[in-house]
């Protein structure tokens, strides 16, 4: 047995080609048929139609759908909501997590800084649909936001887009303090000392060494959250009131009218590639 | 006051329970290369870095021209640092990096940029003001540090071993082109070095450190010629000492004695030593070391203890340098050059 397992590591040793291929074939696999090849479905299916009576898929070449989609008020109206929301998310995340990070990554004691992210990881480890359900209650009526915020003459924000927005915020906001954390945290302070002895207060080292520098992680998280808030559909269902978001919309077209949910669902691939096309510019998927 | 760029009265610094500035007065006068020299964890850095600002003394005080900045940030000092490491900022041009003091005392975008090009030329990098720091070499990163330290004219320069990661060659042509640098521009220079050579090649003044106190403050002539103690002996120079009984017997009174390898002639051991003024000891050649320009003679003395003396290599080749070895040899100095180092341990 041991002499056989032998053989068999001198033969690979021998052959790396051999080698490279019994590594990489099932991830290749993975990453052609299920990944690539569901998309590719998606997107032909995309010009197939529907009968109307029997909401058959009609297996007829067509860009109807694509039409509709483009000149139809309501998809753009919630193409454009759905962009902005996620827009939305990724600057909340982003305002929220730069000082937190940079008080895990720099102010707190070095020797808390590994337990303070790993505390901003655990929401990471309780369910979504809990954490999506708990903002439900929250932001319910005489929920938690309605008490904490009545005394200043304001209500909770209910459900609706707020809300939506909010949740998304919660959710996602570790995906956005981790890279910046390590950004930060792999600043040389040298440079903080370099421009404070060159005559920078901290509000300009920060402006004009520690932001350009750190940037390109901001953009990493953002093509996390941005993503995340783009393809979510549960959160706006469970807090979002009526709002419909892209989502919804491939939700609530995929029994009746499957070519038109995979129109739709082209959508946010389409926009997820643009985004990152735009990030890439900034030097963001060098830093992920 | 008038002419005295930096005043330390009893610096102290301690990180916790480690002591590493015990206390020093120094002052360092306008225009001056002063060096701070001393082996690492000597004190010297973090005086360096306490006149910078960086860190905040445990006691005493801090005067820059007169004016007491002990508790002042690094940016209300007028103090510029070029550091170990060079610290450019990797995301702006050289010449962003240069121009980054004038940028932030809002000095107007046309004249900044004439100032840092200028600065530039200062340290013979013309034409390389587009480029990043990270395509450029050591020596020339090196340059760039100087060029922004400099280019806000501040009052004192703090330079922390700056040429340490440099190698020989350009080392040694960076303490030539940095001391004609310092007499051009006129401001005081302070340089923290760990390499007595460079420390005694550039500096008006040098401060000698061991253990977070300052041992001597001379020109480069009077701690080599002088030292004050047997650390500075030995530290600054070939350590070249007689001591105790051999002392006694050779110089006549007992005492810690410094004599420099280069002021002993090597002499034949039958040779007439009775000049004036002059102190002879006999001994056996230990060890010959060929080092090319001059040759390194290690001699046992008969009276105890051992000394080096060098020879200039006039005519002597490597070849006929080992035949010494074991030679009986009589040493001659100058009474004046056996220098009594106080403070003996």
């Amino acid at each position: 047995m041991a002499r056989t397992a032998g053989r068999l590591a001198g033969v690979l040793h021998r052959h790396p080609r051999l080698r490279l291929t019994l590594l990489l074939t099932a991830p290749l696999l993975w990453l052609a048929v299920l990944y690539l090849g569901s998309l590719t479905v998606l997107f032909v299916s995309a010009f197939w139609t529907t009968d109307s009576f029997t909401s058959q898929v009609v297996k007829v070449w067509s860009t109807d759908n694509f039409h509709a989609l483009l000149t139809t008020p309501v998809y753009r109206q919630v193409v454009v909501r759905s962009v902005a929301v996620a827009l939305a998310v990724t600057a909340l995340c982003a305002v929220i997590a730069f000082p937190l990070a940079f008080y895990t990554a720099r102010v707190a004691k070095p020797r808390w800084r590994p337990l303070l992210v790993v505390a901003i990881l655990t929401p990471l480890w309780a369910s979504y649909l809990v954490k999506v359900y708990a903002w439900r209650l929250i932001l319910s009526e005489g929920g938690l936001a309605d008490w904490m915020l009545g005394p200043f003459g304001t209500g909770g924000p209910g459900f609706g887009l707020p809300a939506t927005v909010l949740t998304l915020t919660y959710l996602w906001l570790p995906y956005m303090v981790l890279p910046i954390h390590t950004a930060l945290a792999q600043l040389p302070s040298g440079l903080l000392d370099a421009s404070a002895d060159l005559g920078a207060r901290s509000w300009r080292t920060f402006r004009s060494v520690v932001l350009p520098l750190v940037l390109p992680s901001v953009a990493a998280g953002s093509i996390f959250t941005f993503s995340l808030s783009l393809g979510d559909y549960i959160t706006v269902q469970i807090v979002g009131g009526k709002t419909q978001l892209i989502g919804n919309l491939v939700y609530a077209n995929i029994e009746l009218n499957l070519p038109m949910a995979a129109a739709l669902g082209t959508v946010p691939v389409v926009v997820i590639v643009l985004y990152l096309l735009l990030m890439r510019r900034t030097g963001a998927l060098s830093s992920l | 006051m008038e002419g005295i760029a930096i005043r330390l009265r009893d610096l102290r610094k301690s990180f916790g329970e480690t002591t590493a500035v015990a206390g020093i007065d120094l002052e360092v006068r306008d225009g001056e290369f002063f060096s701070m020299l001393g082996p690492s964890g000597s004190g010297k850095t973090t005086v360096l870095r306490l006149i910078a600002g960086f860190e905040t003394p445990t006691g005493g005080r801090i005067e820059l021209a007169g004016q007491d900045v002990t508790g002042l940030a690094p940016f209300e000092r007028d103090v510029h640092t070029v550091f170990q490491d060079y610290a450019l900022f990797p995301h702006m041009t050289v010449e962003q990096n240069v121009a980054y003091p004038l940028r932030i005392r809002k000095v107007p975008k046309a004249e900044r940029l004439v100032r840092a090009r200028k600065a530039l030329a200062e340290v013979r990098l013309e034409g390389f003001g587009k480029r990043r720091p990270g395509q450029l070499s050591g020596g020339q990163r090196q340059r760039v540090a100087l060029a922004r330290a400099l280019v806000g004219r501040p009052r004192v320069l703090l330079l922390d071993e700056p040429l340490g990661a440099l190698d020989l060659k350009l080392r040694e042509q960076m303490q030539v082109e940095l001391k004609e640098l310092q007499r051009e521009v006129g401001i005081t220079f302070v340089f923290v070095t760990h390499d007595q050579e460079e420390a005694l090649t550039m500096s008006d003044r040098i401060a000698v450190f061991h253990q977070g106190r300052i041992e001597q403050v001379g020109t480069p002539a009077e701690v080599y010629e002088r030292p004050a103690s047997p650390f500075v002996a030995s530290f600054v120079g070939t350590s070249n000492l007689l001591e105790g009984e051999a002392a006694h017997r050779v110089v006549g009174t007992p005492g810690t004695y410094s004599i420099r390898p280069e002021k002993i002639r090597i002499l034949k051991e039958s040779a007439d030593a009775d000049l004036p003024e002059h102190t002879s000891a006999t001994g056996t050649v230990a060890e010959v070391v060929y080092l090319g320009d001059v040759t390194r003679f290690l001699v046992d003395l008969d009276a105890g203890g051992r000394l080096a003396a060098l020879q200039q290599n006039l005519e002597t080749s490597s070849a006929d340098v080992a035949a010494y070895r074991g030679t009986r040899v009589r040493l001659l100095w100058h009474r004046r050059h056996a220098v009594e180092v106080p403070g003996s341990r």
